[in-house]
């Protein structure tokens, strides 16, 4: 990862978890994770465990593609929404509103959180 | 604001693989020059975005070979040259320059770029460690906000390829435009889904070619022998995913066309042309509603049925044929909004298209990707 803002994220999803980052003086959850909070400027932010429980907000299905695959918005539990691809379902019965559960998958040297049906 | 367009120029090709992009903003230069009647040594300003090859204006002003004493390479991806527009306007008030030029040029065409592919603006965008790996590309990024707005507000596909339908309407009358026969809605619902929910018919054409545009002080627009186009509103805005708190029902042009109307004291309906931003037709639905020619979610019953098409709609849009039909240079369709908005003001848009007594236009760009980050500018162009 040359990123190194983003390094524990993706230590921490080869570890099976999903990390989301909370600000210490605004209180806010924000996504994706910034060192320097989105909402007050403050450096003093966290990164917490998030459940890993959401639903699909939007997704398309990329039809012209070698393999097809789904793009999709999740909103967490905890408020906040996040890039992802769909897996381990039927595309053809995707819909705005499911349940999903985070999954981790390989991509690349990274392991990456996606979303399955819970 | 009391800048004036006084040059507009589109590249007549649509496929250039034997030329150079510089190459491209040259010959959109000389045409800009021509239609204006000014020449290279008055120009004293100049702008372009991130298609212009090297290092921006540096690159640009050696190559061209221009003496100018104000740059701006201001880049918000296809809105950019709205933008630099409304940039000009306000150089030439605080008299850091005379006469502005604009230009844009690209070969995505011969290239084989395609809105398919997944869209990474450099491994060092913040955002890249958490999106590149999901394969954004350009169409399934657009296809998540037509998902969300029909889940939303009802909107159908059948409504959204009324876009298309009007677009195509005006694109026979253009010998230029890459799409030059009429669709029907079926034929777009019957054209093959790219991205869910969006069909090949709801997507602009991939071309080469530019554009070039001369902005200039209101003194020197007397003195020239062609119609004066004025700017009196502009706004730009841009909108992200506002750390997690992801909205993809509106749009940046909310923010950019409530500033352009104020500044222009003018309301949506008193435009009689409009120039929206097309890179898919749910982008111009979005646009439509947030920039305030309907309520946010009645954008599909206004476009229904032939509302944009010339002579018979009630809001004419896109009479070049758009980026759906038309042309789309460079993957970066903001430019060609402002040549056709102008062409309308100067009455010099195809007779088959022409909006009668046309005295008051907008232009509306956006750029980047509506489902991530984006940029808009509004710009209100007035017949002098």
């Amino acid at each position: 990862m040359s990123n190194v803002e983003a390094k524990p994220f993706f230590d921490a999803a080869r570890e099976g978890r999903l990390l989301i980052k909370r600000c210490l003086a605004c209180r806010e959850l924000h996504y994706y994770p910034r060192a320097v909070c989105p909402f007050c400027a403050s450096d003093r932010t966290e990164w917490v465990a998030a459940q890993g429980r959401g639903a699909v907000y939007s997704y398309s299905v990329m039809r012209r593609a070698e393999k097809p695959y789904a793009i999709a918005y999740v909103t967490l539990e905890e408020g906040v929404t996040v890039l992802t691809n769909l897996v381990d379902c039927d595309f053809d019965r995707l819909r705005i509103g499911m349940p999903v559960r985070v999954v981790f998958k390989p991509k690349g040297e990274n392991t990456v959180p996606m979303f399955a049906p819970a | 604001m009391s800048a004036c367009i006084m040059g507009a120029y589109e590249h007549p090709t649509r496929k250039a693989p034997d030329k150079s992009v510089a190459q491209l903003h040259a010959e959109v230069m000389k045409g800009a020059l021509a239609d204006a009647g000014l020449s290279k040594q008055d120009i004293d300003g100049y702008f372009c975005a991130g298609d212009a090859p090297g290092l921006g204006p540096l690159s640009m002003v050696d190559y061209l070979g221009l003496k100018v004493r104000h740059v701006d390479s201001t880049e918000t991806g296809g809105s950019s040259y709205l933008v630099h527009v409304a940039h000009a306007a306000e150089a030439i008030a605080a008299s850091r320059c005379s006469v502005a030029l604009i230009t844009l040029a690209g070969r995505p065409r011969s290239e084989g770029s395609s809105g398919t592919q997944p869209r990474a603006y450099g491994s060092s965008a913040p955002d890249a460690p958490f999106e590149n790996p999901y394969g954004p590309a350009t169409v399934n990024m657009y296809g998540m906000v037509a998902m969300r707005h029909m889940h939303e507000f009802g909107t159908t596909s059948e409504q959204l390829a009324w876009i298309k339908v009007a677009a195509s309407r005006h694109a026979q009358h253009n010998p230029n435009a890459m799409l030059r026969d009429v669709v029907t809605v079926q034929d777009v619902l019957d054209s093959p889904v790219i991205a869910d929910p969006l069909h090949r018919l709801d997507c602009c054409v991939v071309s080469d070619g530019g554009g070039a545009l001369i902005v200039t002080r209101p003194e020197i627009a007397r003195e020239l022998e062609r119609p004066i186009v004025r700017v009196i509103g502009a706004g730009e805005a841009v909108k992200g995913q506002s750390g997690g708190k992801v909205d993809l029902t509106w749009s940046a042009s909310a923010w950019s066309g409530a500033a352009a109307f104020a500044q222009a004291g003018v309301k949506p309906a008193d435009i009689q042309y409009a120039s929206i931003y097309d890179s898919f037709t749910i982008t111009v639905l979005m646009q439509l509603e947030d920039l305030g020619f309907c309520a946010k979610g009645q954008g599909g019953k206004f476009v229904a049925g032939g509302n944009l098409i010339s002579g018979s709609g009630k809001l004419p849009f896109n009479t070049d044929g758009g980026g759906l039909c038309n042309n789309h240079p460079g993957n970066r369709g903001g430019m060609t909004k402002v040549i056709e908005a102008v062409r309308q003001l100067r009455g010099e848009a195809h007779p088959a298209v022409q909006v009668k007594n046309c005295a008051l236009a907008l232009a509306n760009g956006t750029g980047g990707q509506l489902a991530s980050r984006h940029g808009s500018a509004t710009l209100i162009l007035e017949r002098a």
